[in-house]
């Protein structure tokens, strides 16, 4: 789509457009580049020098019981976020466009918890879950259920699940509820006539209809618990007990911050990118579909 | 009657998520408003108490919480306003007008220009963590206001939302404007900027929040505690967690760190919806 008429002045385009290519172009594209150029190069000890390996990061990465460790940690934590961030606000969505009394009260004490942010969401987290003095974490041990995040692994994850999950719901909540309003009321009328129970309507017509919402709440929700769960992770255990909530992620950021391994961290940037890329297409491709209904 | 008790059940659901969600912040207001040994004992109750007054009068103006101290809230309070503000406004402003001059003008590298802009979608900062850092750092700009800003507010998804609704700009307003003798500036300042008030609105809410809970970014590209967020600052008054860390005046902090993005989405409620709907288009 073009427009038909324009504005004709040959400096003008590119001084507007300035700011925005020289940010692009410094902070993205040159920075891509570099990781893409150091995850082919090993740098001696002291950084001085360094030489063309190739493959050879990659292929040490992949082959590190540790990042195939940190995958896996990755995989259970982005699909159990993503699951429990959606199914709850599907079910909030659908009660709330029931043509209940009050729903915009309703719709608005839901949709805060989007504005907390990830780290702060796990600082009121950790506070609920302490063993000691955090309400949940003495009534799990009060019922004889030995509850410390801090030393066992599992439960480390699950309240980092927890915490990611709960602040996201929100944002699927009001996808859910617009794509709700959006099914004519029509077809679902015709399907009371038909008879067809509440149950049955939900699962054989409006979730059929949701379909392009839920694909791309799915996608936004695993690029959400991939990427911008990083400040509920070092807030809340430090990617500890041992490794046992290191994602990708923090992964990358603890090789290039504190290990100080940059052909290492580089490799695994250029992988990271590999997967944003594809989901950004999927996505993409997706949306070119739904024009075409 | 049944149609009664399923009212019923709805009003309930609906009820125990609000209950799910505001649980944690309530628990964090009432651990604000009593003593530290009261809650290093376990034994916080589920009313408040009396100290609220003084747990929040001093983490706004002494920096003594935690191990190693820190910084007055109100300086990271004013630090996160200050980065939340330059973050929103600076990419509403250099997207704005990048999405104009691909709209309006034609001129050679257009589509470069836009595909450009269009490709940074893939390359989140949690990505390039590292070499950005390293560039950052080369360019001399570690540690300052610049360094923690500038790199943030190059925008794709508020680039494309404005390009979409200039699109939507009859060629006839433009025709108009043209005869009357407006050049292309007259012409933003004059048109395009007023019709474009909700789109801009609806942006700044968001990126408001996004610049506000930033966390990896500043972590990253700030040493000296003058810069600190009061997001960075929380997590750093926790430590390690134990027991005997002054929880009242940690959870009084964070009742603060969460207020200002909160109050932004339920005050501009309509606006915070139509920015998040209007960013899957």
């Amino acid at each position: 789509m073009h427009k038909r008429v324009i504005f004709n002045n040959r400096l003008l385009p590119y001084l507007l457009l300035l700011p925005q290519m020289m940010i692009t172009l410094v902070f993205f594209f040159w920075p891509a580049f570099e990781a893409i150029r150091q995850s082919v190069l090993l740098q001696d000890a002291f950084g001085l020098r360094s030489e063309f390996v190739g493959f050879e990061n990659f292929a040490h990465i992949l082959n590190d019981p540790n990042y195939l460790t940190a995958m896996g940690v990755t995989i259970v934590f982005s699909a159990t976020v993503t699951l429990l961030a959606m199914v709850p606000a599907l079910l909030l969505a659908v009660l709330a466009d029931s043509g209940i009394r009050g729903a915009s009260l309703y719709k608005t004490l839901l949709i805060w918890p989007y504005a907390v942010a990830p780290a702060v969401a796990a600082v009121l987290w950790l506070f609920m879950a302490h063993p000691s003095i955090g309400i949940i974490g003495k009534a799990l041990n009060a019922a004889g259920i030995a509850w410390n995040y801090q030393i066992n692994g599992g439960q480390a994850l699950t309240l980092v699940i927890l915490a990611s999950a709960w602040k996201q719901i929100s944002y699927n909540f009001l996808f859910f509820l617009a794509g709700l309003q959006s099914i004519p009321k029509s077809v679902i009328e015709a399907a009371k006539i038909d008879g067809a129970r509440p149950v049955r309507r939900f699962f054989t017509i409006i979730l059929p209809l949701l379909s392009p919402t839920t694909f791309f709440l799915l996608v936004v929700n695993l690029v959400y618990a991939f990427f911008d769960t990083f400040g509920v992770i070092d807030a809340l255990t430090k990617g500890g007990p041992g490794t046992s909530t290191v994602t990708l992620i923090y992964r990358v950021y603890i090789d290039g911050n504190h290990n100080l391994n940059l052909g290492s961290s580089s490799a695994q940037s250029v992988i990271l990118m590999v997967i944003v890329i594809a989901l950004t297409v999927i996505q993409f491709r997706f949306i070119e579909k739904k024009v075409h209904y | 009657m049944a149609g009664a008790g399923r009212t019923w059940v709805t009003h309930a659901g609906l009820l125990i998520g609000v209950l799910v969600f505001a649980f944690p912040i309530y628990l964090a207001l009432i651990a604000s408003t009593w003593d530290a040994s009261t809650i290093g004992r376990g034994a916080l109750p589920l009313y408040p108490g009396p100290d609220a007054w003084k747990n929040y009068s001093r983490i706004w103006s002494s920096g003594e919480v935690g191990r190693f101290g820190s910084v007055p809230v109100a300086t990271m309070m004013g630090n996160s306003l200050i980065m939340a503000l330059a973050i929103a406004i600076g990419k509403i402003a250099i997207s704005i007008i990048s999405a104009y001059a691909v709209v309006f003008f034609r001129f050679p590298l257009r589509m470069l220009c836009f595909w450009m802009i269009f490709l940074t979608l893939m390359l989140p900062v949690e990505v390039r963590i590292i070499p950005t850092y390293q560039v950052v750092v080369d360019l001399g700009l570690f540690d300052t206001r610049f360094g923690l800003v500038v790199p943030l507010i190059a925008s794709a998804t508020a680039t494309l939302l404005f390009r979409q609704f200039f699109l939507t700009i009859p060629d006839e307003l433009t025709e108009a404007a043209k005869i009357d003798g407006a050049g292309p500036v007259r012409f933003f300042i004059d048109i395009v900027l007023p019709l474009s008030r909700t789109n801009i609105a609806a942006l700044f809410v968001i990126l408001f929040i996004f610049g506000w809970n930033q966390y990896l970014w500043p972590l990253l590209i700030t040493k000296s505690r003058a810069l600190e967020t009061v997001v960075i600052g929380i997590t750093k008054m926790i430590g390690t967690g134990d027991a005997q860390s002054e929880w009242n005046l940690i959870m009084a902090t964070a009742v603060l760190a969460l207020l200002p993005p909160v109050i932004v989405v339920l005050t501009m409620q309509r606006w915070f919806v139509k920015g998040l709907v209007d960013q899957e288009k």
